[in-house]
């Protein structure tokens, strides 16, 4: 770690201008993933602005039926909270897959939503990582890469998203509402993070001192019949190798919604639309639901050591849309 | 008046446990000498080549920097001592540390950095910018075979090559046969306390608290490297926070502590890195293992060939002897046994719980599994069918071994005998459900050891060894074993251990510190027990005035007169009547001639249920059971959790352990988010227990050792339980999910 300057913020505003008047400076939310960073020499600030004093830590329902969730709120709070228990099982689910205890108690919804990629070569400080360092290369295209993404790739970065919340999150079309030196925003989740593509470093859509103060879930009653489904290779305490957040709605025996997003395989929280559109006005059933997955792995682009997690997506889709279909 | 009970043989709490779990335990990094300064490693990013720069310059002028020391700054070290061990080089590394600016890994100290506090020295490492000419490094042993060399024994202790009847010719006519290579990847200790040390120097004597598992050892190298008489270092080492086989004579860390303590002077702290640990500390080496067994149709071994290619580092020569097992462990005419080794750019390997044995076991056990399917019988029976009566290898018996008996109960308490044999037979709903067993075997070995034991004024006593804590229970037990020889109530015995000034104790490792130092220990007593006869039977006020030696007991702090149990003298009142505050003995313990009349191996079973989802292929381990024969019991409680912590361990080598070396020899999951250990979630009921009966030959409390029985075997059983579930053979560790897909 490089040595930084530490201060509490007084105010959303007033820790928006700290940020955005310094290049070296940063948000630090629980700081799970940003300290772990900083002690790697991966990232290197010289100010952190310590947001978690901010009044952002409610779960409260809005006028439209859903939930604004607030940036600060813990992901084991809001794993437990008996609105999301029930109306969006899948994120309750993600949540808790994730991590250990400990660190849910201290990880934060916004921190969560900025959660960096565990690639080797990113996280070593050396090797050539375009994401890390712009220009310098991609070690993992031809290193080591059996965790890393199979879907949103380029030739510039494979790293995998690692954050399990998102995944269910893009699966009920949450809106991340920011305060940036620009005002106030609301960034649809879909549009929220990027693609690699030729700048790797660039992971989301937020500006330099752009503050995430909430996450709002539109209403949803089909969210009720959704499911998180992790594979890994420890029980606990691990990284995806492939997941899966499903939901159905189904009408007079026909889907009528379907929501499919996957995490362990792509380069951000993954939407299957294509695949969603076609469950539409079909059965529940193994045919559809193995078309689904065929087509949600349309595209993909594995390397020496991920090919299996082509398949493995596949049959992870297959059994959270079973397991979906079951539910009462 | 009934005997009190022994204490030995009771399930007693740790000595240390409260002091453990409150904080008080105080491990080698957490004294604090006035004045210490902290020092950070920078490591090589090349895997082979030189440093051609190393620009110090931005780091020097880091904040609260006092030096930085590279190969061209670094005060003088000569050569670690080669005669560590009574036989053979010792498996290390002999260059010390900064010798020279070769680079023959990833990951090796290029540097150190030194400042007041440990923010600033790792700020300041950060900055020190090393220039390499890389060369192409060695980084498979497909690539290194062509170089292989064969080798002779382990640590000379342990022959490498043995060859008995004519396996060709046993292979060529057999009924049933069995070709197939094992592999094993490279495992890392990853003890919970990192390798850590304070170095401290007051004018030429060298005081070291150092994670150390061999504390008298690690005197000496310090002492030959640095040009000190031994008595001029210190070693100090109360506890340690798990070791695995690491943390043995030396590792680059205490070294270079002393060297930057004597570069600053000023007292030294140097705690590797999580990420420091998977290249400076010592790993497992990978193994790739050619088994061949031949037997007749009803499953009688004609043929055992076990082939083993491990590999080291360019800078220590250590072989993971695989095939030590196969010489002994079943019943066989014909048997050849071989080890072949090759140097890779890798950090240098050591021993890890059950080096040979651990990755061996899988290879053997996994091999008489698909024998046994070949031979269309049961596994057990086959076991059962090729039990060793003897020890073949030697050509001598066993000292004693209850191995059926830990198969018989090990198939009772698991409930083998509704295996259907048929894999995928066996359902629980939706998954496969899979049955497997295999036998766990441990040499008992036993290196000459001393202790010494105080009785004092008031009725309690001392023991003391240079033996070590290392989550073993060595303070729990090596009190008992004193308490028992003395006859005083356990909790009057206090045991002092890790102090390189206390007598001579080997390594702690080998599953051997209840064996060789409590039998030090046992005999120190004993001789402190005469002393107190002595004085009690020649004093005219003792109530035991003239009675002989063997006419007394010593029970509950007191001398008892065995014929009349009135008759008695507390030790406080003998002692305060010869106005002495107490009386001490040293003894030293070493094997006998019973070394050359038997051979000595710690037997067991274990059993391993997994449930797999077809679709979804995780292993889940759902049920072990093991029984085992490791003689005496002498704590039933910390003798389970060293089962526990040796099968949980073999669980995660089975299923999740692999340290990954990437195509440039780059460690790239260098931490305990990336190298899977278990967790809890991964455990299941696991029950553990023991025939326990005593091997008199082998040590005067009968005791064997533990620390590595559990371990051995649990990877094959739980193959074998993956092959019974799913009809497929996996025989390279880990077994992962894509290898089931």
């Amino acid at each position: 770690m490089t040595p930084f300057d530490y201060t509490r913020a007084e105010g959303s505003a007033a820790a928006v201008k700290q940020v955005s008047g310094s290049a070296k400076a940063t948000f630090l939310g629980g700081g799970t993933c940003l300290i772990d960073l900083m002690k790697l020499h991966v990232e290197n600030h010289d100010l952190l602005v310590d947001i978690t004093p901010l009044p952002l830590d409610r779960i409260e329902a809005t006028a439209g039926g859903g939930v604004r969730i607030g940036a600060n709120v813990r992901n084991s709070e809001l794993a437990h909270d008996a609105t999301i228990y029930k109306n969006y099982p899948a994120l309750s689910e993600a949540l808790l897959s994730g991590a250990s205890p400990q660190l849910r108690n201290m990880a934060t919804v916004g921190g969560n939503l900025m959660q960096r990629t565990r690639c080797p070569y990113f996280r070593n400080g050396f090797s050539p990582c375009n994401k890390r360092e712009p220009k310098s290369g991609c070690a993992a295209k031809d290193g080591y890469n059996r965790s890393h993404a199979v879907l949103g790739v380029s030739e510039h970065c494979i790293a995998t998203h690692p954050s399990d919340m998102c995944v269910a999150l893009i699966a009920f079309d949450a809106v991340v509402k920011t305060h940036g030196p620009k005002g106030e925003r609301a960034i649809p989740i879909t549009d929220f993070h990027l693609v690699p593509g030729d700048t790797p470093d660039r992971e989301t859509v937020l500006e330099h001192g752009e503050l995430i103060t909430a996450v709002e879930l539109p209403a949803a009653p089909w969210a009720m019949r959704s499911h998180y489904l992790k594979v890994r290779d420890r029980a606990s305490y691990e990284f995806a190798l492939a997941s899966a957040a499903v939901a159905l709605e189904v009408v007079d025996g026909v889907i009528k919604t379907a929501r499919v997003a996957l995490g362990g395989v792509a380069t951000k929280p993954w939407r299957a639309a294509d695949a969603e559109k076609s469950l539409v006005g079909q059965k529940p059933g193994a045919p559809a639901f193995a078309a689904t997955a065929e087509m949600a792995t349309k595209g993909v682009a594995p390397r020496q050591f991920n090919g299996f997690k082509v398949a493995l997506v596949r049959r992870v889709i297959v059994r959270a849309l079973e397991t979906v279909a079951a539910m009462k | 008046m009934p005997e009190p009970r022994s204490p030995l043989g009771q399930p007693l709490d740790r000595a240390d446990g409260v002091a453990k779990v409150t904080g008080r335990a105080k491990y080698a990094a957490e004294f604090a000498p006035p004045d210490l300064a902290h020092a950070v490693v920078v490591t090589s990013t090349i895997t082979r080549g030189r440093v051609t720069a190393c620009d110090t310059a931005a780091a020097e002028k880091s904040p609260g920097v006092l030096a930085v020391i590279t190969p061209r700054t670094v005060p003088a070290m000569k050569a670690v001592p080669a005669d560590l061990l009574p036989k053979g080089r010792p498996p290390i590394e002999l260059r010390p540390p900064l010798a020279d600016e070769k680079v023959s890994h990833f990951g090796q100290a290029v540097a150190v950095v030194v400042a007041d506090t440990f923010e600033r020295a790792t700020a300041a490492a950060a900055r020190v910018r090393v220039t390499y000419q890389a060369d192409e490094p060695a980084l498979t042993l497909e690539e290194a075979e062509p170089t292989a060399f064969e080798a002779e024994t382990f640590v000379g202790r342990e022959d490498l090559k043995h060859r008995r009847g004519d396996v060709a010719r046993a292979l060529a006519g057999a009924a049933v046969k069995l070709e197939a290579v094992y592999r094993t990847p490279v495992e890392h200790h990853n003890p919970i306390e990192p390798a850590a040390t304070i170095a401290e120097w007051d004018g030429d004597s060298l005081t070291l608290h150092d994670s150390s598992r061999w504390v008298h050892a690690t005197r000496r190298v310090a002492a030959g490297v640095f040009g000190l008489s031994p008595e001029k270092v210190r070693v100090i080492c109360p506890f340690i926070g798990g070791a695995f086989g690491s943390k043995g004579f030396t590792w680059q860390q205490n070294l270079l502590a002393a060297a930057a303590a004597r570069h600053v002077k000023r007292p030294v702290k140097l705690v590797l890195t999580r990420q420091q640990m998977f290249t400076l500390a010592g790993r497992r080496p990978e193994t790739k293992q050619a088994v061949a067994l031949a037997a007749t149709k009803d499953g009688g071994l004609t043929a055992v060939r076990h082939a083993t290619m491990s590999e080291t580092s360019p800078l220590a020569d250590f072989v993971e002897p695989c095939g030590t097992l196969s010489k002994h462990l079943y019943s066989c005419p014909n048997v050849e046994v071989t080890h072949r080794v090759v140097r890779l750019n890798r950090s240098s390997p050591v021993f890890m719980r059950g080096p040979g044995e651990t990755p061996g076991s899988f290879a053997l056990e996994s091999a008489l599994d698909e024998l046994a399917v070949a031979a269309g019988i049961d596994p057990l029976v086959l076991r059962l069918k090729n039990h060793a009566d003897r020890d073949e290898e030697k050509d001598r018996p066993w000292s004693s071994k209850h191995l059926k008996e830990c198969y018989r109960r090990g198939d009772e308490r698991f409930g083998w005998a509704k295996r259907d044999p048929k894999p995928r037979s066996m359902r629980d709903g939706n998954l496969l459900v899979g049955w497997g067993m295999a036998t766990a075997a441990y040499p008992g070995i036993r290196m000459e050891a001393r202790a010494k034991v105080r009785v004092t004024a008031d009725g309690r006593a001392v023991a003391a060894s240079a033996a070590h804590e290392i989550g073993n229970g060595a303070y729990t037990v090596l009190a008992q074993i004193a308490a028992a020889a003395l006859g005083l109530p356990v909790d009057r015995v206090r045991f002092e251990l890790g102090d390189s000034d206390l007598p001579f104790a080997p390594a702690t490792g080998a599953s051997q510190t209840t064996a060789a130092v409590g039998s030090a220990v046992t005999a120190a007593a004993v001789e402190a027990m005469a002393k107190l006869v002595k004085l009690a039977t020649t004093d005219k006020a003792s109530p035991l005035f003239g009675i002989a030696v063997d006419q007394l007991a010593a029970r509950e702090g007191k001398l008892v007169s065995r014929a009349d149990g009135a008759k008695a003298d507390a030790f406080s009142d003998i002692l305060r009547r010869a106005k002495l505050k107490g009386v001490e003995a040293d003894a030293t313990a070493a094997p006998g001639e019973e070394k050359e009349k038997f051979s000595f191996l710690s037997t067991g079973a274990q059993f391993v249920e997994v449930k797999i989802d077809p679709d979804l292929p995780r292993v889940r381990v759902t049920r072990v059971v093991g029984v085992y024969d490791p003689g005496a019991v002498l704590n039933p409680k910390t003798a389970r959790s060293q089962m526990l912590g040796g099968i949980l361990m073999g669980l995660g080598a089975a299923l999740l352990e692999e340290t990954v070396y990437d195509g440039r020899g780059l460690v790239v999951n260098p931490d305990l988010a990336d190298y899977r250990l278990p967790v809890h979630a991964d455990t299941s009921d696991i029950d553990v227990s023991f025939v326990n009966e005593p091997d008199r030959h082998f040590n005067p409390v009968g005791a064997r050792g533990l620390g590595e029985l559990g371990i051995s075997g649990i990877g094959a059983a739980v193959a074998n339980a993956v092959f019974h579930a799913t009809g497929k053979r996996i025989r390279d560790l880990p077994i992962t999910p894509e290898k089931l897909l």
